[in-house]
């Protein structure tokens, strides 16, 4: 797929916020699950689980035995990086010119004095990682969040972080001043990146997918949760008081 | 060993030490620090304020604890043996059983109640001990508590090698009779909601019987 060449893409991001700002109207109470895609849901987890079982799973883990974890973090790194000036253009677009600054003098730093974004000395200098993408920039102006979707391949989403996703691969600055096949780089390390934290993280995701009585609804809770923590979306009334919950309040039995 | 230096000075400890008498001397400045740390607090907050202290210093000893287990690299069963009983000193585990159990936990007998809430105990410090593990070479600094609702919400950054510093919180409360820890948050996912999901989950494949679910739930984890 070559989106660069295709002119419509500003008619393509128009079209893209009028349906986020149309779509997600269900109204989503801070702290709750909004699954009125379930049951489609349920399949598509079906098979993500098995593409992870037979394909990401195992790729992972030749991965992560073949490469020496420095390697690993440096296409890591690299990856970063790159979706930096896309970062750029998402905290101009949210009205963040503190951020937009951090994240160009970030880029700057990592290509120039970090082997061309394989290691991160930014972070060390007080320059630390702080990932935003077109989802937040919906966020902050607004949109909310809409129902729980789980992608194919992508995993756990909403139906405002689909949004992002898609905008944040097409409107990608750096697809504008790369040729091809330069501009599949970017791409292509973030999905070695992805495999890499799937090695990284095996334990706990392992843990997620297969070892709880509903994977499903363990990884949407997880998700959901995370988002909202990231996006600063949830709020002290989220804090769940079992004490106030529980009724009549039990006697405590002695220890 | 790295003992946790909490950031500012608490208040002396109204709980029981734990058997083991390591880093005393931590401790003892620890301890120092804290009278100077209380007696600013009494002028400028009172009661109030002190029970933010008491929250805090609760997770401090609570994850120093738990720090301990970690660095003393234990076989497994014996680790988990150890969390096992963190969670019984620091966390109030009737009220964590009783909330992950849900509605069924209404119609449950006592005595189902009881060997619910014994296996649900080792089923969680082995959970999260397994967590627990990968904070090996890391550390976790209490930074602030604050009240919130009817309890007290302690915040903590665990500082992991080779990872971006995270943000874990506990939710502390007195209403069981003692101070006691009844939730953690990881970055946003706290662990009534996972747990309630889980077990709830759990029960429904054994359509409802909580019998079932504590023989499995011995297993499990």
């Amino acid at each position: 797929m070559d989106f660069s060449s295709n002119p419509s893409r500003g008619v393509l991001l128009a079209g893209v916020v009028a349906l986020t700002l149309a779509g997600c109207s269900a109204a989503p109470e801070t702290g709750e699950i909004n699954d009125p895609y379930e049951n489609v849901n349920r399949r598509v987890h079906a098979f993500n689980r098995g593409l992870d079982k037979v394909v990401v799973r195992p790729t992972s883990q030749v991965y992560g035995s073949v490469l020496p974890k420095p390697v690993r973090t440096g296409v890591s790194n690299f990856a970063a990086n790159l979706s930096l000036p896309g970062q750029v253009a998402n905290n101009i677009l949210q009205g963040r010119p503190m951020n937009a600054l951090t994240n160009t003098v970030r880029f700057g730093f990592n290509t120039i004095f970090g082997l061309g974004g394989l290691m991160d000395p930014a972070s060390n200098v007080g320059l630390p990682l702080t990932k935003t993408g077109f989802a937040e920039t919906l966020a902050v102006w607004g949109v909310r969040e809409g129902a729980y979707v789980e992608l194919p391949a992508f995993g756990p989403s909403t139906e405002r972080a689909t949004v992002g996703l898609v905008a944040d691969i097409v409107l990608d600055p750096l697809s504008f001043v790369l040729n091809s096949p330069e501009k599949y780089v970017p791409m292509a390390s973030e999905v070695l990146s992805r495999v890499g934290d799937r090695y990284t993280y095996s334990d706990f995701i392992d843990s997620i997918l297969y070892e709880s009585a509903d994977s499903y609804a363990q990884s949407r809770l997880f998700y959901l949760q995370n988002r909202r923590f990231d996006l600063g979306e949830s709020s002290d009334d989220d804090a769940f008081d079992p004490y106030e919950t529980l009724d009549p309040a039990p006697a405590a039995p002695a220890r | 060993m790295t003992r946790l230096i909490p950031m500012k000075p608490s208040t002396p400890l109204p709980l029981p030490l734990p058997g083991r008498r390591v880093a005393l001397f931590g401790r003892r400045a620890f301890m120092t620090g804290a009278v100077a740390g209380a007696i600013a607090l009494q002028t400028a907050g009172g009661a109030l304020a002190l029970t933010v202290e008491k929250a805090r210093a609760m997770i401090t000893s609570a994850v120093g604890e738990i720090s301990d287990v970690i660095e003393s690299r234990s076989a497994q069963p014996q680790m988990f043996a150890q969390f096992e009983r963190i969670f019984e000193r620091y966390a109030d585990v009737d009220i964590i059983a009783r909330s992950a159990l849900g509605p069924a936990a209404r119609s449950a007998s006592p005595a189902q109640m009881r060997a619910f809430t014994e296996a649900f105990k080792g089923y969680l410090a082995r959970k999260y001990g397994r967590r627990f593990r990968e904070f090996d070479g890391g550390r976790i600094v209490v930074k602030d508590a604050r009240p919130l609702k009817s309890f007290y919400e302690v915040i903590t950054t665990a500082h992991l090698k080779g990872e971006a510093p995270f943000e874990v919180r506990f939710h502390v409360s007195d209403r069981s009779g003692r101070d006691l820890f009844f939730n953690l948050i990881i970055e946003g996912v706290n662990m009534l909601a996972t747990e309630r999901t889980e077990i709830g989950a759990m029960l429904d494949r054994r359509n409802g019987n909580v019998d079932a679910l504590t023989q499995d739930l011995r297993k499990a984890g």
